[in-house]
């Protein structure tokens, strides 16, 4: 399997074929439930968790509105600091500039963190294309990253992958990349995890330079933040001599006091813990402790397109603790691949879209990758309202209008494939507003009943081939409403 | 044009719809912008004494598999059960900040070595333990943070040892919470929290402790010593 995203099939298809997937269906189902079970109990033990949603959710509004001020801010604090900024507008750029600052410590090898935004775009591959070899640490990209596969999950990437996949792929791969698995490895997890940390320890020891992500960045006094669990963060943030973090725009908090809500809801969020086992945070370059040479790459990548929509701009607020995914029955049965992005699940179904447009077939098709069924903004720790944006994408994807793509004002032509739908919406707006006519449609529907067929012809048959369709009734509501009288003559 | 500006220049446009904020001009001051945010959730959990916080603390390290400890007598009681900890994980040579109280590690036999600037992260990599002091404990969570004090040391000393020993002072470092935790601690130092010790859940859920820190964390809670 590719590592790339490219030319991946639209969901529909993508999922068709996951679902089919006996092992990875159980997989994901063991996965997503046990940890939505224990989120809930970790959620429970605050009884101010709606406050500190609520919070959260302000704090990431308020930076948005005020976006241009924070970023100034932030590269102040960060250059006094000791740091030096970036300002990347596209994957193209900030990968160009990760290069050339690898380039300048005449290093051809780097330790990395895991870390969403670098996946965003592509930097491994980008790396490798320019000699530079760039290790995965976090035990579960190890497993992506040696068997040439993609991560699923935002959280736990290898969650596709069972215990015995897991020995197999280190086996057979570890030696090529360095220090081989132990001889006779079982697939038990501790003795997994013994068999990465040997591994990488070699890397870590001898790295000279380091690429992480980061959770949050402090516009007021220039701090980076990483929450992690293995200790690998601490090992890539700490050991080399040259830190290059590649973060988003949208990751900023005003205040160090804004951490407070924050490392409260993103642990029990995403990993359903109290607190993650280790958070880095540091501020530009210490003296004596940790790399000497720190730069911060800020990527837009999209970001300030999504910006510009009013309805989509609350993907930003984001804080990729992954609850969305765990809840959502569209993701537990078709998984991580099927969404043909490094954002999976409900988040990804509105973030790739926005970030990348939706000007492909799959990002057409993300926006239906959902049942709007709620629960993702039921557990959302900054309230992000996914249904809300599903639809107004959905809109965007049929009627197309008013968009801003990489910085500029658009106008989106409807996409190809939505013809039938478009024109029914058409039909069913005209008969609203024409009340004879619905009426006198309703009323010849329901005569018609034993014709009616059990499933659609033409293009809807892929439709009801799914779904029984609905029954028409013998009357319309308008008709039993006024025969009736409002429901009173029968209610004795 | 360079890239920032047209970054700043795409937000700009992004937002031009909205309605014109405080931030014309220098950046606004914490506490305007504090106003504006309903910080309507608790600064703590529940009431508590402080005995009470520091049991909290004990329960939450325990439950996330740190090993905790409790020393309420003199120095010396304190000396005797660092040189225990070690002796039991058979450590031939313990990593020493910089200041930490010499009378802590009277007792040990084991080999001191003093993180020094030239000393290799393969050279820390075949110390057996270190022991340090911490900034401040948060109960609520079962988190210790260390902030690079002398009593502490560089971050890469907690990092590569398999044995980490953190000497609590109870109850002046424990705090309940994260809001009280934040409000202690200066972010311009390098800070790490340490929730238990090195765990991944990457393989099919299963907590393993120990991935790349320390396999194991000892938490000594002794007495203030003022």
């Amino acid at each position: 399997m590719s590592g790339t995203f490219v030319g991946m099939p639209a969901f529909p298809k993508a999922a068709h074929e996951a679902v089919r997937d006996t092992t990875l269906r159980a997989n994901l189902k063991h996965a997503t439930h046990t940890i939505r079970d224990k989120r809930a109990r970790a959620v429970a033990e605050l009884d101010d968790w709606a406050q500190l949603r609520e919070a959260g959710k302000q704090i990431k509004d308020h930076t948005l509105r005020h976006l241009e001020h924070y970023l100034v801010q932030l590269e102040e604090s960060v250059t006094a600091a000791g740091g030096v900024v970036h300002w990347a507008r596209d994957a193209a750029e900030a990968n160009r500039i990760v290069t050339e600052l690898v380039r300048e410590t005449g290093e051809s090898e780097v330790v990395k963190v895991k870390s969403m935004a670098t996946q965003e775009i592509g930097l491994n591959e980008h790396l490798e294309a320019e000699d530079i070899r760039a290790y995965e640490t976090d035990l579960a990209e190890l497993i992506v990253q040696l068997g040439k596969d993609r991560p699923s999950h935002i959280l736990v990437p290898a969650i596709h992958r069972n215990r015995g996949e897991i020995r197999d792929i280190f086996r057979r791969e570890m030696g090529s990349w360095g220090r081989p698995a132990p001889e006779g490895l079982t697939e038990s997890p501790a003795e997994l995890a013994e068999a990465a940390r040997l591994h990488l320890r070699e890397k870590f020891l001898r790295a000279k330079v380091g690429i992480s992500g980061a959770n949050f960045m402090v516009a007021e006094n220039g701090t980076l933040v990483v929450v992690e669990s293995e200790g690998n963060g601490r090992m890539c943030l700490t050991l080399p001599e040259t830190l290059i973090s590649v973060v988003g725009i949208e990751k900023i908090v005003p205040t160090w006091q804004d951490l407070e809500v924050f490392l409260q809801t993103l642990p029990r969020s995403s990993t359903a813990e109290r607190m993650n086992p280790y958070t880095s945070t540091w501020t530009g370059t210490t003296d004596a402790d940790g790399p000497q040479a720190f730069h911060l790459v800020l990527i837009d990548n999209g970001r300030t397109d999504a910006l510009a929509d009013e309805v989509g701009r609350q993907a930003l607020r984001c804080i990729r603790c992954s609850a969305c995914l765990n809840v959502c029955p569209v993701y537990e049965r078709a998984g991580g691949h099927a969404y043909g992005s490094v954002y999976p699940g409900p988040i990804g179904a509105i973030l790739s879209p926005q970030l990348r447009g939706t000007a492909s077939e799959i990002d057409a098709s993300l926006p239906y990758a959902s049942s709007l069924c709620g629960a993702c903004y039921e557990v959302c720790p900054v309230a992000i309202d996914i249904p809300e944006v599903l639809v107004h994408l959905r809109e965007r994807v049929v009627e197309g209008g008013e968009a801003t793509q990489r910085g500029t004002r658009v106008t989106l032509q409807p996409a190809k494939g939505h013809a039938v739908e478009r024109a029914a919406m058409r039909a069913a707006r005209w008969a609203f507003t024409h009340p004879a006519a619905l009426g006198a449609g309703q009323r010849l529907a329901a005569r018609t009943r034993r014709l009616h067929p059990r499933s659609l012809p033409g293009p809807g048959r892929a439709w009801s081939a799914t779904r029984d369709l609905p029954r028409f009734p013998a009357e319309s509501f308008r008709d039993w409403w006024q025969r009736t009288n409002g429901g009173k003559d029968t209610a004795k | 044009m360079s890239s920032r500006d047209v970054i700043l220049g795409r937000v700009r446009q992004a937002l031009g719809a909205e309605p014109a904020g405080p931030p014309a001009g220098p950046p606004a001051a914490p506490a305007a912008y504090g106003t504006g945010i309903d910080r309507g959730y608790l600064r703590r959990h529940g009431e508590r004494t402080a005995e009470e916080t520091v049991e909290l603390l004990a329960e939450n390290l325990t439950d996330y598999r740190a090993i905790v400890h409790r020393c309420w007598g003199t120095g010396e009681e304190l000396a005797d059960l660092l040189m225990r900890l070690l002796a039991e994980r058979g450590a031939g040579s313990v990593l020493v900040p910089p200041e930490l109280p010499p009378h802590w590690l009277a007792g040990v036999d084991a080999t001191r070595v003093h993180d020094r600037a030239v000393s290799t992260p393969g050279e820390l990599d075949r110390v057996d333990s270190v022991v340090t002091g911490c900034a401040v404990a948060v109960a609520e969570t079962g988190t210790i943070v260390l902030d690079g004090s002398p009593d502490q040391g560089r971050r890469r000393i907690t990092l590569i040892p398999d044995h980490h020993i953190v000497v609590v002072r109870a109850p002046g470092q424990v705090v309940s919470s994260v809001p009280e935790a934040l409000g202690r601690l200066d972010p311009t130092r390098p800070l790490t929290w340490i929730s238990g010790p090195s765990a991944t859940s990457d393989i099919e859920l299963d907590r393993v402790e120990g991935v790349h820190g320390p396999r194991v964390l000892e938490v000594v809670l002794c007495q203030d010593s003022r």
